[in-house]
């Protein structure tokens, strides 16, 4: 194995529009490295940009050549990664580069939670990643897959890593899309050390493509591994959606993606979505079927609130769980609908107390006035007080006022 | 000549001369108050003015002619035309043309659309600007070319300064988008209309000599009269005074930075816990994205709780203008006019006032509307742990706001700061603004992104909040999570040369801005 060639690279956006982002440059040379910043805070961070640049040189083993870097106020781990991207383009190599953690970072994951919002955020703009904890959604979605060009994949999975370290998502749970097939592979090497809660799989069409990843990523986490929710995103996936669902116990969730679907059906999509109904029932028998949470699309107009709401109903009436988001201001709305009515919620209370009032008492059956009730009647009852609670229409001291 | 530097109360170092004048420096909220009878234009007799009332002169040059204006003299000017205003630069062509020398430039505000006067400032037709200064002019003042101090002052405080003599005004030019020939003006009508011209009517008073430019003459009465035409000395008919499109903006749209939403809708929920909104409260809110949310997100929760705001203060723009046609505000006192729908209620709408800083804002007059507001929402480039807050300056200490009506909107009963928590990786959120514009016992609530510092000296608000389920967390709190984010700022040298002074609202000099670069 020879030497590897160490080219020009280049990572990271420029132009007017930037921000929070900074570009870096790598040009090869016989002379001692060079460090060049121009930066718009550097009257405030000057050695703060330097200093991160320099870690990464030091890791990557790069002494000479020139650095130049264009700072547009990005913060420490968007430098970090952007430099890694840039050396590794270069043709350097060596142990990744991570920032400081958050305090948060290792929030651990559960299997059975709230899941009735998910913000996609595109992998390869730290700028909508910073806030992206704080707007309440249940999960976000760091995305390596559609909203990332071939070309800034490599970059774009350094930057989700040094997201899922260095940034406080608050009570969002921490799911990353990654891509198909090895470029997926490559995504899960980079990120599946650093605590992502589930990786959402896109265009699942066999149980095979769930229980590769599942040991691929086995084996990069070990205990830790992050579970999975696989997308349904073809007349195929559908076909086959149960086996996809029950492939393998790190599977918690299942969803599916209406675009691709119905380009593949040659079925536009409509408001109404009679053209998805069968894919939407089959993926919700499915998941129950399979004992995980079957998960709606997203609905892509950010400015019709009233047709978001109308389709969360809807959604939910078919017994999905939650949507997907592809701006903050859809959460509340999706929380909102996604909420049970006080009426449900009072009935609800009514039958969990009364099978904790019967599991006191030894007794095998439950009695709500003189109804028997089933135990699935039960784990609903259960699920619509959760709900309840989160959505605002029941206290969360409920089961200290009885 | 080196400047004595002394310590005020707030610890700031200040300047004892300000161009020329004793200065006193910042003596504390209340701490200070001028004696003395209140200035006043020499006496003028009805009988040297024309019996027919027609007091038009061919242009601006031969209207500072018949004043007199000369060499070190006052000339003010003012904002309502915002970046459209195309008197100001006016004005100072015609004295360059005259060849004056020297001359104080006394703007209400000034705009980008000013840097006009930055030839003027080289070539010593002005001496130096006592009025905010951003854009070129700011970069200008920082990196100390003029001649003379910069002093920032509040719509109230220039007023004070007027009232009490600091500052005697020579000539004003009070461009007036409609106008009779006997002076009398209003800003309701014509093709430059903004609204209302406030900011001009202390000038209108006290100044030696008042010049009215319009390109609206209408015949006599022009009703209703902002300015009135008794106190006007001569008036100039232009063929335009500005430039329409940049006077008001068309629509004002609900910013679409998720960021800024979430501060505004975090600042009106606050509202809403701590029982600020109810029934006929008040509240003052402005044209800038964060805070034009606010009024949006407000008026949601006021019309899902029932609740009618007796008055409210703008800044007015088309939303505040359909709070007021829906009933839930009975009244606007609108003391700067944004867009065309603001324009169009005033003119037509009893219930939508003018007012000018005299009535909102003034430290001289018996009381003001500013203290009697129960909210306010304003910005601020930075806020420190005390909760003192920087309007005027960037982190690095560059002149880039004028205070406007921050300072005054400080006395009301809820003072709120609107800001990100971060701004391109610099912290909002600082350990010591860099200058100090408005003392922390005046700023109740910093609202950003990632929660809601409350002033622990507001113990009130404090419990009226408790067991709110909003993000309320300690400032301290805050700014560590800042510092962890965006890693803790190196601090910024300054040099020791002051460029411009910050006037607080009584006159005093509560802190000094540097000359940077």
């Amino acid at each position: 194995m020879g030497e590897p060639k160490i080219k020009p690279a280049s990572a990271g956006p420029t132009g007017e529009r930037v921000r929070s982002d900074l570009n870096v440059a790598y040009e090869p040379g016989d002379n001692a490295l060079l460090i060049e910043v121009h930066s718009k805070v550097d009257y405030l961070y000057r050695d703060a940009i330097e200093g991160a640049v320099l870690r990464v040189a030091q890791a990557l083993a790069v002494t000479t050549g020139r650095l130049a870097v264009t700072d547009v106020g990005a913060l420490e781990w968007v430098i970090l990664a952007r430099t890694e991207s840039c050396l590794r383009r270069a043709g350097f190599d060596g142990p990744p580069v991570l920032p400081e953690p958050a305090p948060e970072a290792n929030a651990p994951r559960r299997r059975d939670r709230l899941r009735r919002s998910r913000l996609y955020i595109p992998g390869n703009q730290p700028k909508l990643m910073i806030s992206g904890g704080l707007y309440g959604a249940d999960a976000i979605i760091l995305d390596l897959e559609d909203s990332v060009p071939p070309a800034e994949k490599d970059a774009a999975r350094l930057l989700v890593r040094n997201a899922l370290v260095a940034l406080d998502w608050g009570l969002s749970e921490r799911l990353v899309r990654i891509n198909q097939g090895t470029v997926g592979e490559e995504d899960l090497a980079a990120i599946a050390a650093h605590n992502p809660h589930i990786v959402l799989l896109p265009k699942v069409e066999t149980p095979m493509q769930v229980g590769r990843v599942a040991e691929v990523l086995q084996r990069l986490a070990g205990e830790g591994a992050a579970f999975l929710m696989p997308i349904l995103e073809s007349p195929l996936g559908i076909h086959r959606a149960f086996e996809i669902a029950a492939a393998d116990p790190s599977v918690v969730a299942l969803t599916l993606g209406l675009e691709d679907l119905s380009a593949e059906l040659a079925a536009p999509r409509t408001a109404e979505g009679w053209e998805s109904f069968h894919a939407r029932q089959t993926t919700v028998y499915a998941a129950r079927a399979a004992g995980v949470q079957p998960i709606a699309s997203v609905f892509s107009d950010i400015s019709d609130e009233e047709g978001l709401a109308s389709y969360v109903r809807r959604e939910r009436g078919l017994g999905f769980d939650g949507v997907g988001c592809i701006h903050p201001r859809q959460i509340p709305v999706v929380h909102r609908e996604m909420t049970p009515s006080a009426e449900e919620v009072e009935r609800a209370v009514r039958i969990v107390r009364a099978a904790r009032e019967a599991e006191k008492q030894g007794l095998g059956a439950v009695a709500v006035g003189s109804k028997m009730v089933d135990p699935p009647v039960v784990r609903q009852a259960e699920r619509t007080v959760e709900l309840g609670v989160a959505g605002g229409v029941l206290g969360s001291n409920w089961d200290a006022e009885g | 000549m080196a400047v004595k530097l002394e310590k005020n109360v707030a610890g700031r170092l200040v300047p004892d001369v300000v161009n020329g004048r004793e200065s006193v420096p910042f003596n504390g909220v209340g701490g200070y108050r001028p004696e003395g009878r209140k200035a006043a234009p020499r006496i003028a007799s009805c009988v040297d003015y024309p019996a027919d009332g027609d007091k038009r002169v061919g242009s601006l040059r031969e209207a500072f002619e018949k004043v007199g204006l000369a060499d070190g003299m006052v000339l003010s000017t003012h904002h309502h035309l915002r970046n459209g205003d195309a008197v100001a630069n006016a004005a100072f062509d015609s004295a360059a043309e005259m060849g004056l020398r020297d001359l104080m430039w006394f703007p209400s505000a000034s705009f980008p659309v000013h840097a006009n006067q930055i030839e003027h400032l080289d070539s010593g037709v002005i001496h130096h600007i006592e009025g905010s200064m951003n854009g070129p002019l700011g970069a200008y003042c920082s990196a100390g070319k003029m001649r003379g101090l910069g002093v920032l002052r509040s719509h109230g405080g220039r007023w004070q300064a007027i009232q009490d003599g600091e500052v005697h005004i020579d000539v004003a030019v009070i461009a007036a988008p409609a106008a009779d020939a006997f002076g009398n003006a209003n800003g309701l009508s014509g093709p430059a209309a903004c609204g209302l011209l406030g900011f001009a009517l202390a000038d209108s008073i006290y100044a030696e000599k008042v010049i009215v430019v319009t390109d609206n003459l209408v015949p006599f009465p022009c009703l209703p009269w902002q300015i009135q035409g008794n106190n006007v000395d001569a008036v100039v008919e232009v063929s335009s005074i500005g430039d329409p499109s940049k006077i008001v903006s068309g629509t004002t749209r609900l910013t679409q930075s998720p960021d800024r939403r979430r501060i505004a809708e975090l600042a009106a929920r606050f509202c809403a816990d701590a029982g600020i909104m109810r029934d006929g409260f008040s509240f003052q809110a402005g044209a800038g994205g964060t805070t034009l949310a606010f009024a949006i997100y407000l008026a949601e929760l006021m019309r899902a709780q029932g609740v009618t705001a007796r008055f409210a203060r703008g800044g007015s723009t088309q939303h505040m203008v359909e709070m007021l046609d829906e009933g839930l505000i009975e009244y606007i006192l609108d003391g700067q006019t944004f867009d065309l729908d603001g324009v169009r209620s005033m003119r037509e709408d009893p219930r939508h006032q003018d007012t000018s800083p005299f009535t909102s804002y003034n430290f001289h007059g018996k009381g003001n509307f500013a203290s009697m507001v129960d909210v306010a929402v304003l910005g601020a480039t930075e806020v420190d742990l005390e909760f003192n807050g920087n309007v005027v300056t960037h982190s690095d200490g560059r002149l880039l706001h004028g205070i406007g009506g921050w300072q005054n909107c400080l006395a009301s009963r809820c003072a709120m700061l609107l800001v990100p928590s971060f701004r391109d990786r610099i912290p909002v959120i600082v350990d010591e603004v860099t200058t100090l514009c408005g003392p922390g016992e005046l700023i109740d609530v910093v609202v950003t992104e990632r929660g809601i510092a409350i002033n622990p000296l507001r113990q009130d608000i404090l419990d009226a909040v408790a067991g709110s389920e909003l993000p309320i967390r300690p400032i301290e709190d805050l700014k560590a999570e800042l510092d962890r984010l965006c890693g803790v700022p190196a601090k910024p040298e300054r040099s020791d040369d002051p460029v411009a002074v910050v006037k607080w609202v009584d006159g005093t000099v509560i802190d000094t801005v540097w000359r940077t670069g």
